[in-house]
């Protein structure tokens, strides 16, 4: 378009050449010229109110991950058989029941009935009973901090271990749900990230090598790109995993699940790598690098990998989710990681059954931290997409 | 254009050779073969089968033999006989079941194309001709989390939704009543009824994609200088969006089969588990589950196959709408 | 020609609105296009030439918008509603830049009375279409023709604009034709239902040297038939010396100098006219002479100099004027219009931005 042309013209031009005195503005666009593309793509980035919000999530969530121990108040495998189904329980700061202002928290403690008839159990809030409950309690179970410093601590607890909280309700077995979020958390965005690590080499590397030499090399990893894309993952993911021995341990099935993800995962990125190199080959810096006697390996990874590094990061960010999806939708068939590793998928295979989420919908609840996930990751991911061409502009 | 077609179909060719290999290797993958599973399933019914019955069964899948002996033997009986194998867990040969759970597979997705293409097609216009629009920010925002919640999700909460509130079950394709009953217009009726929860949950991500394709399609090509050009020439606005730069963004929609379909049969897949359908996708993982694995294969293999002719259709559409691809044969 | 005008614009303004800023693209200009005679529009690329045109016909996009100044169009159909009659009884005349862009007003002049061609043919033709379907379409949206006989009227044109076989192109998608080709389909369709005015935007820049030439025979002999009259926008010197009667020369949005090409080839007034004449490389003059260049570059949009937008390239600038006020057009006794303190009497003896009083300015 004219007008679109004529713009680019105009900004295209350099800087003023005049001695007059020099605006902010000038200034500023000067900055921009001799910053680094890193600062420039993570300042447009900032510039993406939503993206930056998404990222403190991101971020929080793998906190949450990393510090899964710590931050439930029990392990996933504690129960209690007098508390199945038990509802959420509010946190309360303040207690006024006392005529007082008595601060501390606590939550209230549950009446218990089976309905004769349906053999269900029926929780009423006793009001009348205070748990009360402490910040960095020592009292429950011991842990190895990942896996190394022995210890005690955890965020929050009730002071007498004996008694229940279940802060966001309990499942069949009367197992804490928020131990089981935290330290699904830490399944559920590792799959993410392991998974797309591997996918990352092989999308990067096959992309790379289709788009740099082309030809016939270039035709076959298209094929096997569009084979892979048009045919349904999740039938073949299932096939996949049917075919993994149940008596695998659960690390030994964690990193098999996460291959047989990843084998399905490589093609976007490939098609995005190739995309790039197939623009990047033609043009005239890579070629004048070539003429001056650049070796392939030093062409690629000095001059044209560093052009797109940000594109990179950004699909590499866009697929976690996908990955994340999908073990999701495994675990919840049953054919993807299984009990005792708690995944988010794991979890919500407790919430197939109507009837059981009608009674505990709060069982659904990693759903939400699966969304959460999603939408966060999408959004960084395409506001680092927008980000990445700096002087797009 | 024949010339583009036959090429097409011609690449299918390789593609579907690559499936039924995939497909074979999800049969011969688990250990112990389809023989010992049968021995010992009629063994514990207390049926002992006779060494010629066995030896028929182990001469047909030719058990035993070479794995790309047992791969020939399968696909040609698939080929020439239309012979998928024998379910045991059924006990019945999978055709027979592929027979009955195909159709309204078929039908599921085709209405959820549909009920995809009505419903993007106009936000996604209206997206692009209103950018920044309230309308276009809510649109954006209901793609998003469209997006982003898995359907199988959306699936259970609309099922403790109508369980909750409306006290009845949202899950099934038919009414108890219809469930076993032959085909008859109170049937179709029925199936109606009931199957908009499916479509809709089954369509929300694919409308969802598709919006956003149409929406940046169009957004592209009304900047494009042949819409100034034409509107230069003073042809009337919403005639000038309707012809040109809408005939182009339209490609999407011809290509979403190559792309929503695949997706659609995985969702199915989870959706129609959790909704309890009549469909492939609770037969596939059952038949998964139990090992059942000339099923599971061959569910793989036709649903895959199928998926891959939907592409070569939408394929074959878009290059009939495109003069570009027709002419050219690209 | 003091009257015979049948486009003029007065004070124009399109600025476009930008996250940084606000880009003043046109920037007050004033310019007249005589009926029936060739007006070139010369700049560098980015002094507003495209932006003008779009302003004509309303087609300039957001974030730009015409926020200023009138665009007199002399209507002499009475057809379309929208005129009004001038306040002296004289011809009537409409204000394009008072029509809404979108309305009917404006789409009835579009193609009809004004066309336009563009500078990328092969891009300015939808892909999807045959050359038949958008000929036919351009001629229908005005005349009232039937398809036949606007198939009819579209072959005619074809074979008009010189091109071979117009049958067969008729039939074309336009990906199948040569740029030239896809031009003079373009040039076909914006003579479609005979306009007063052609504006052509750079119409030659995307083709070839040879290609460029018979298209700009072709738009000389189009003219020279129809009385149509041309704006021409280009950059290139050397094709506004072939076709120009009268040149305007555009700098950063507003127009530095107008007059008869032979007055802007032979006796150039403003200092920007008179540096890009002696970057045309001349033929005998010499081959190891350097070619001249305007030192510096074409500021950046957002950081316009103060005072006169020349100044700071400028080898005659005056210091301690130039860069404070912004000249005013003045008009010589020929008709011509010079933009520059230099020419502007009375600016030089008294620094006061106000000093040019008792002299004939130009309002806007």
């Amino acid at each position: 378009m004219a007008s679109e042309t004529s713009m680019s013209g105009l900004s295209g031009a350099g800087p003023v050449a005049g001695d007059g005195p020099r605006s902010t503005a000038e200034r500023r666009r000067e900055e921009d010229y001799s910053a680094s593309q890193a600062r420039l793509v993570w300042r447009a980035f900032l510039r993406h109110r939503l993206a930056v919000v998404a990222g403190v999530v991101v971020i929080l969530l793998y906190l949450v991950a990393c510090f899964a121990e710590f931050l439930a108040p029990y392990s996933t495998e504690k129960f209690n058989e007098e508390y199945p189904y038990a509802p959420p329980q509010r946190l309360h700061i303040l207690d006024r029941s006392g005529g007082g202002w008595d601060f501390g928290l606590y939550v209230h403690g549950y009446t218990s009935s089976r309905d004769p008839e349906t053999l269900e159990i029926n929780y009423t809030v006793d009001e009348s009973t205070k748990i009360p409950v402490r910040l960095f309690d020592r009292s429950a179970e011991e842990y190895r901090m990942w896996g190394l410093i022995p210890t005690n601590l955890h965020l929050i607890g009730p002071v007498d271990d004996s008694q229940p909280m279940y802060l966001l309700g309990s499942d069949r077995s009367g197992r804490d749900l928020l131990s089981r979020l935290i330290y699904g958390t830490r399944v559920s965005m590792t799959i993410g990230l392991i998974g797309v690590a591997m996918a990352f080499i092989l999308g990067v590397v096959l992309g790379g090598i289709s788009g740099y030499f082309g030809g016939k090399t270039d035709t076959l990893i298209q094929r096997l790109v569009e084979f892979l894309m048009s045919i349904p993952t999740l039938p073949l993911w299932l096939g996949l995993a049917a075919a993994v021995p149940g008596d695998w341990g659960p690390l030994k099935r964690y990193f098999v699940i996460t291959v047989i993800l990843a084998t399905f995962a490589w093609t976007d990125l490939a098609r995005v790598t190739r995309g790039r190199f197939l623009s990047l080959r033609v043009e005239d810096f890579i070629t004048a690098a070539h003429l001056d006697g650049n070796r392939p390996p030093r062409l690629i990874f000095r001059h044209m990998l560093p052009l797109f590094t940000s594109h990179l990061i950004a699909s590499l960010t866009l697929s976690i989710p996908a990955m994340i999806l999908a073990e999701t939708a495994l675990s919840f068939l049953g054919l993807g990681l299984q009990a005792p590793v708690v995944s988010w998928g794991v979890l919500l295979q407790d919430a197939q059954n109507v009837q059981v989420v009608a009674t505990a919908p709060w069982l659904m609840l990693p759903g939400v931290a699966v969304v959460v996930a999603v939408l966060s990751l999408n959004f960084v991911g395409d506001g680092l997409r927008d980000a990445a061409d700096p002087y797009k502009q | 254009m024949v010339g583009y077609i036959v090429r097409r179909v011609v690449y299918m060719v390789p593609t579907v050779f690559l499936i039924s290999v995939v497909a074979f290797l999800i049969i011969a993958l688990p250990p112990g073969d389809y023989l010992t599973t049968l021995v010992t399933q009629m063994r514990a019914q207390g049926v002992e089968l006779d060494q010629g019955q066995l030896a028929a069964l182990q001469q047909r899948y030719g058990l035993g033999e070479p794995l790309h002996v047992q791969y020939l033997k399968w696909v040609s009986a698939i080929v020439t006989d239309l012979d998928f194998g024998q379910s045991f867990q059924f006990n019945r040969p999978v055709a027979d079941l592929l027979a009955q759970r195909l159709p309204i597979t078929i039908v599921m997705a085709a209405a959820t194309l549909v009920f995809t293409w009505i419903v993007a097609f106009p936000i996604g216009l209206y997206s692009a001709v209103r950018q920044y629009s309230v309308g276009d920010y809510l649109f954006t925002t209901i793609g998003f989390l469209g997006l982003a919640i898995p359907n199988f999700l959306i699936a259970l909460v609309l099922m403790y939704l109508g369980y909750r509130f409306f006290g009845l079950s949202v899950g099934g394709l038919f009414s108890p009543a219809y469930a076993e009953a032959g085909w008859n217009l109170g049937k179709v009726v029925d199936l109606l009824a009931h199957l908009w929860v499916p479509v809709v949950v089954l369509g929300t991500a694919g409308t969802a994609g598709l919006i956003r394709v149409l929406r940046n399609n169009l957004l592209d090509e009304l900047r494009k200088p042949y819409v100034v050009a034409a509107r230069a020439r003073g042809i009337p606005e919403r005639r000038l969006v309707l012809k040109y730069p809408l005939r182009i963004a339209m490609n999407p929609f011809v290509s979403t089969i190559g792309w929503i379909l695949p997706a659609l049969v995985s969702g199915e897949v989870i959706v129609a588990q959790v909704l309890s359908l009549p469909t492939t996708g609770p037969l596939l993982l059952s038949a998964l589950l139990s090992q059942d694995m000339y099923l599971a294969g061959s569910l793989i293999l036709i649903v895959s196959v199928l998926t891959v002719i939907g592409t070569l259709v939408s394929d074959i559409a878009l290059a009939w709408l495109d003069p570009r691809v027709r002419l050219r044969g690209m | 020609m003091a009257d015979d005008w049948l486009l003029e614009i007065e004070g124009l303004k399109t600025h476009f609105f930008l996250d940084d800023g606000v880009v003043r693209a046109v920037d007050g200009i004033d310019l007249r296009v005589p009926a029936g005679r060739t007006v070139c529009v010369v700049g560098e690329s980015g002094c507003g030439k495209s932006i003008t045109a779009r302003s004509i016909l309303g087609l300039v996009d957001s974030p730009g918008r015409v926020v200023e100044g009138h665009i007199w169009w002399r209507a002499d159909t009475v057809d379309n509603g929208a005129e009004q009659v001038g306040a002296d009884g004289g011809p009537s005349r409409i204000d394009l830049a008072a029509l809404d862009p979108h309305g009917e007003a404006m789409r009835q002049i579009r193609g009809n009375e004004i066309s336009m061609v563009f500078q990328e043919p092969m891009a300015s033709l939808s892909p999807v279409y045959t050359v038949a379907n958008q000929l036919v379409e351009a001629i229908q949206v005005h005349l009232p023709m039937s398809r036949d006989e606007a198939w009819q009227h579209g072959l005619a044109l074809l074979e008009r604009v010189g091109i071979p076989r117009p049958a067969r192109v008729m039939d074309s998608y336009p990906f199948q034709l040569s740029g030239g080709m896809c031009q003079r389909v373009m040039i076909a369709i914006a003579l479609a239902c005979g306009p007063r005015l052609l504006i052509a935007d750079e119409p030659t820049t995307a083709l070839d040297v040879t290609t460029q030439a018979r298209i700009l025979d072709l738009l000389v002999d189009l003219q020279r038939d129809t009385g149509m009259a041309m704006m021409f926008i280009t950059h290139d010197l050397g094709v506004v010396a072939e076709i120009a009667d009268e040149v305007v020369v555009m700098y950063l949005g507003t127009v530095v100098e107008q007059g008869s090409v032979d007055d802007i080839f032979h006796d150039p007034l403003h200092p920007y006219t008179k540096a890009l004449l002696a970057s045309i490389p001349t033929m005998g003059q010499g081959v190891r002479q350097r070619l001249t260049s305007i030192r510096g570059q074409v500021p950046h949009p957002l950081d316009r100099p103060k005072g006169c937008p020349f100044q700071p390239r400028c080898d005659h600038a005056v210091a301690g004027v130039c860069e404070r006020i912004e000249p005013s057009t003045v008009t010589l006794a020929d008709g011509r219009r010079v933009r520059c303190v230099l020419h502007e009497p009375g600016a030089l003896e008294d620094h006061d931005p106000r000093g040019s009083r008792g002299i004939k300015v130009e309002e806007g």
